[in-house]
């Protein structure tokens, strides 16, 4: 199935996906998003690309292989749990600290948001791993 | 602190054993035998302060809420045992370090005998019976590893199986012992409990913990009928044999039930349960052993016998008895660890342990038959070896003991004299005799082969000679701590004419007649042995396990049948039920039903649902069925976003788009829509399937009208921000408060993809 209008929206739409999933995994911790959706949205990008060019030329384009990125989330994920038990507290606890305190750029990063971050690759990971081997049938 | 430190160091260096080896190259037998021997001469320096009555405690805290603790409890016994375990494992540690040269691995091997070193020590050192367990266990495992140590032969494997299996058994037995024998007292202590034996003694529980912990010994000291696993056994490598299955794991069945004899001793099941099982032991291992030919199977059958012996002794738990137990069970150590060393030096310099294919050897390493003479003097029971005084004593038991008894008097005579035919038989078989063409020419064994059978031969002489100055000390502590209010007795080489000295007399003059007469005896055992004990155990032990795979194979194939749409249907059909039931004993279930206050568009919405999910059901074909799907879940998005469920109604579009496709892409492969299903089946899944959605509806509208006290989201709406630095509820529940929730649920989502991907390319390869 080769169309056209498939893949040359495919070829735009895919970085225009990622970029979006990202926005929408950092905004998730104070409006609707989060790591979660931004998974799906980014598996949902490689499998428009995959729709319109075949799982072969899709996986060719990967620079990851999507086991590795499942596994990489799921690391991620736990490792954020470990600053807490360093400071001190229950494993798991969010732990904040501020950035650029006082001023127009200042940034509130937490130990939540890189679990996120674990939750967003394990997601998109699982997603791409089990739609392209049941597509490449 | 000195106890537990000790342990850790120790461990440690199991830890690093194999990795050091490659640099210390052929001298780590005696670098890794330097902490064992640094123990041994601790605990030496302890012993006069033990003898003035001295116990030392310590507790590492563990897990308080339970009352478990790491705790130690070293009193006489635990020195006398841990200068056994110490003591001969340094000397193992040497002596492995060269014979295992020749063999792979042997960095992991002399790793492996550390970590078993360790957990040995700590069961004799253990204040606490949990603690003592998981030492317990570690033998299990390490030994395991070391009789599967050449893990190439299936027969090494099956022996190592057999073991673990055994002693594993018997390990969970004696767990559910432990925990029985302290409920009564509330603590796991071994201090406490040891203190007060009336409360257990008194208690219902005295039965179901005596019979478990009974369980866990005699395993794991094969006793009968689990006696079968040690000879098995055999088939590790030698230091293996000499440390392990003669003069420590073995015993540690006799350490726990000596330990313990001052709480669940002195009772009548106590004794006979001991006597019976110990004096069959002694006799079945003593009788096994004379058909053997295989030099290391000669000596683990008389292991059996020996174990037997202690258990019959402890059993017995008169003042001699006990006396004769801590003396039989050094004398022992010290004569089997020199006798098993001894047959793996025969069997490198000789090339084979088969007793048949040896004689004469004596011209060639009269220094090691010397040496090995003297502990088979000792284990037949000749003065002045240590040997002789066990012997003795054992005689004094028996004939102290009650009339009732007397069968044990005659059997332990008979094991006896076989005990002095079979040294002569090795002595003079080996070192003497007839000398068959070997392959290679044997030699004296060098110094590390022999330094641990030197030491071992001469400590059993020396205490065998200065009874009361060096024996007594050792052991009388010992002996008080195992069954308070008896006395350690005197020992002494002469005792005057009597009855024991016409037995001790009785047994030479009769061993030596079964070795005269040798050439016909034998055969005719052997004939006794085919007719009447043709059942093997080893066999038995393995129809065993395999009926029980049988068995779990057939369960398997009942519950996992393969289909998918059943297991769908016990899941639903169970989780109503469940649900239904909750509901019945629940409050009567208040239908408010008020469509006045739902704008038009949501109940056109509603419609739209039950619509689509009516033609999904009816229709005829699968692309027809999975719109409609589509068109309940975007419907479902509408309502979620009409109520501000906006996380929510994302997800939902972005989950039924992906589904639509993955459906999509498998519909693509499927054969021609039939149908196949009956009418009777397609009742039953809509009943099914009814059940489960009027679960759901009740269940909403229960949750919507029930009065739970306090709902948590509230304190979610509140925390949120002020806790937790986020105003997404959704997300910060997500990642921050059930966070742990998360990280299980993209766990279980990661294993199912993988199993779904390994499903379809494996699929493909076949």
């Amino acid at each position: 199935m080769e169309s056209i209008i498939l893949q040359i929206a495919a070829r735009h739409m895919r970085p225009l996906l990622v970029v979006l999933s990202l926005v929408v995994l950092y905004r998730g911790h104070n409006e609707p998003g989060g790591g979660f959706i931004g998974g799906l949205m980014f598996g949902a990008a490689y499998i428009l690309y995959a729709m319109a060019f075949g799982v072969n030329k899709t996986q060719k384009s990967l620079f990851f292989n999507p086991i590795n990125l499942t596994a990489l989330g799921l690391l991620v994920a736990i490792i954020s749990g470990i600053p807490a038990l360093l400071v001190g507290d229950n494993f798991m606890t969010g732990e904040w600290y501020t950035f650029f305190a006082q001023t127009a750029f200042e940034l509130k990063l937490g130990t939540p948001l890189i679990f996120d971050v674990g939750v967003y690759f394990a997601v998109a990971g699982m997603l791409m791993l089990v739609m392209f081997s049941i597509m490449e049938e | 602190m000195t106890t537990g430190l000790f342990l850790i160091v120790l461990l440690g260096v199991a830890a690093v054993a194999p990795f050091l080896r490659k640099y210390l190259k052929h001298q780590a037998g005696w670098v890794y035998a330097i902490w064992p021997f640094a123990g041994f001469l601790y605990y030496l320096s302890l012993l006069p302060a033990i003898n003035d009555g001295v116990i030392i405690t310590e507790t590492f805290t563990w897990l308080p809420v339970l009352g478990i603790d790491f705790s130690f409890y070293v009193d006489g016994f635990s020195v006398l045992f841990s200068l056994l375990v110490l003591g001969i494992g340094a000397f193992i540690m040497v002596y492995a370090g060269y014979y295992m040269r020749p063999y792979p691995m042997k960095g992991r091997f002399l790793g492996y005998l550390l970590l078993f070193m360790t957990a040995m020590q700590g069961i004799v050192v253990s204040g606490n019976l949990i603690t003592m367990f998981v030492f317990w266990e570690l033998t299990s495992i390490s030994s395991y590893l070391l009789i599967g140590y050449y893990h190439e032969k299936p027969e090494a494997r099956a022996s190592a199986l057999q073991a673990l299996l055994i002693t594993g058994f018997g390990g969970l037995a004696l767990l559910g012992g432990f925990v029985l024998l302290a409920i009564p007292y509330g603590s796991y202590e071994l201090s406490y409990i040891l203190s007060k034996p009336e409360i257990i003694q008194g208690s219902n529980l005295y039965l179901p913990a005596f019979i478990l912990i009974a369980i866990g010994a005699f395993t794991k000291s094969a006793q009968f009928p689990f006696h079968f696993w040690l000879p098995g056994a055999m088939t590790a490598p030698s230091p293996v044999s000499a440390y392990l299955h003669s003069a420590t794991m073995v015993k540690a069945g006799v350490f726990l039930l000596a330990r313990l004899n001052p709480v669940l001793g002195g009772t009548e099941l106590w004794s006979y349960t001991l006597t019976i099982v110990g004096v069959t032991t002694m006799f079945t291992g003593a009788w096994l052993s004379i058909t053997q030919v295989d030099l290391k199977r000669i000596l683990a059958y008389t292991t059996v016998s020996a174990l037997g012996t202690l258990v019959l002794l402890i059993g017995t738990g008169t003042e001699y008895a006990i006396n004769a137990a801590i003396i039989f069970l050094l004398v022992h150590a010290l004569y089997k660890g020199t006798l098993f060393m001894m047959a793996g030096n025969i069997e490198k310099k000789t090339g084979t342990r088969d007793l048949s294919q040896l004689g004469g050897v004596f011209k060639y390493m009269p220094f090691a038959a010397i040496i090995m003479s003297l502990a088979l003097v000792s284990m037949a029971g000749v003065p002045p070896m240590l040997g002789f005084l066990g012997k003795e004593l054992i005689y004094e038991a028996s004939v102290a003991a009650p009339k009732a008894y007397g069968f044990i008097l005659i059997l332990g005579f008979l094991t006896n004299v076989i005990l002095v035919f079979l040294s002569l038989r090795l002595a003079i078989g080996i070192f003497w005799g007839k000398e068959p063409s070997y392959t290679k020419t044997p030699a004296e064994p060098n110094l590390a082969l022999m330094l641990g059978p030197f030491f071992l031969v001469l400590a059993s002489f020396v205490l065998g000679l200065f009874p009361s100055t060096m024996a007594n000390p050792l052991t009388s502590k010992a002996i008080m701590a195992i069954s308070p209010g008896n006395d350690a007795i005197i020992l002494k080489l002469w005792h005057g004419f009597n009855l024991v000295l016409g037995l001790s007399v009785l047994t030479l003059l009769s061993g030596y007649l079964v070795f005269r007469y040798q050439n016909n005896i034998i055969p005719a055992i052997d004939r006794i042995n085919i007719k009447y004990f043709r059942r093997e155990f080893t066999r038995l032990f393995f129809s065993m396990i395999d009926s029980f795979l049988i068995l779990t194979k057939l369960k398997t194939k009942t519950l996992q049948h393969g289909y998918h749409r059943f297991y769908l249907m016990t899941l639903f059909v169970i989780a109503s039920i469940l649900v239904w039931v909750m509901i019945w004993r629940a409050d009567p279930i208040i239908l408010e039903l008020n469509f006045s206050e739902m704008p038009l568009n949501l109940i056109a919405v509603v419609v739209l649902i039950i619509a689509a999910s009516l033609s999904s059901v009816i229709s005829n074909s699968r692309v027809i069925a999975l719109i409609s799907m589509g068109v309940i879940g975007f419907g479902i998005t509408i309502i979620f976003i009409a109520y501000s469920g906006v996380d929510l109604a994302i997800t939902m579009i972005m989950v039924e788009t992906l589904m639509i496709i993955l459906a999509m892409a498998v519909v693509y492969h499927l054969p021609k829509y039939q149908n196949f299903s009956s009418t009777g089946a397609r009742m039953r899944d809509g009943l099914v399937a009814t059940l489960v959605g009027a679960f759901f509806m009740v269940l909403v509208i229960q949750a919507g009208t029930s009065d739970l006290e306090a709902p948590i989201s509230e304190y979610f709406k509140e925390a949120s921000y002020s806790l937790a630095y986020g105003r997404n509820i959704v997300n910060v529940i997500l990642v921050d408060f059930r966070a742990l929730d998360t990280l299980g649920e993209i766990t279980v989502i990661s294993i199912a993809a993988l199993g779904i991907y390994a499903m379809i390319k494996l699929g493909k390869k076949q």
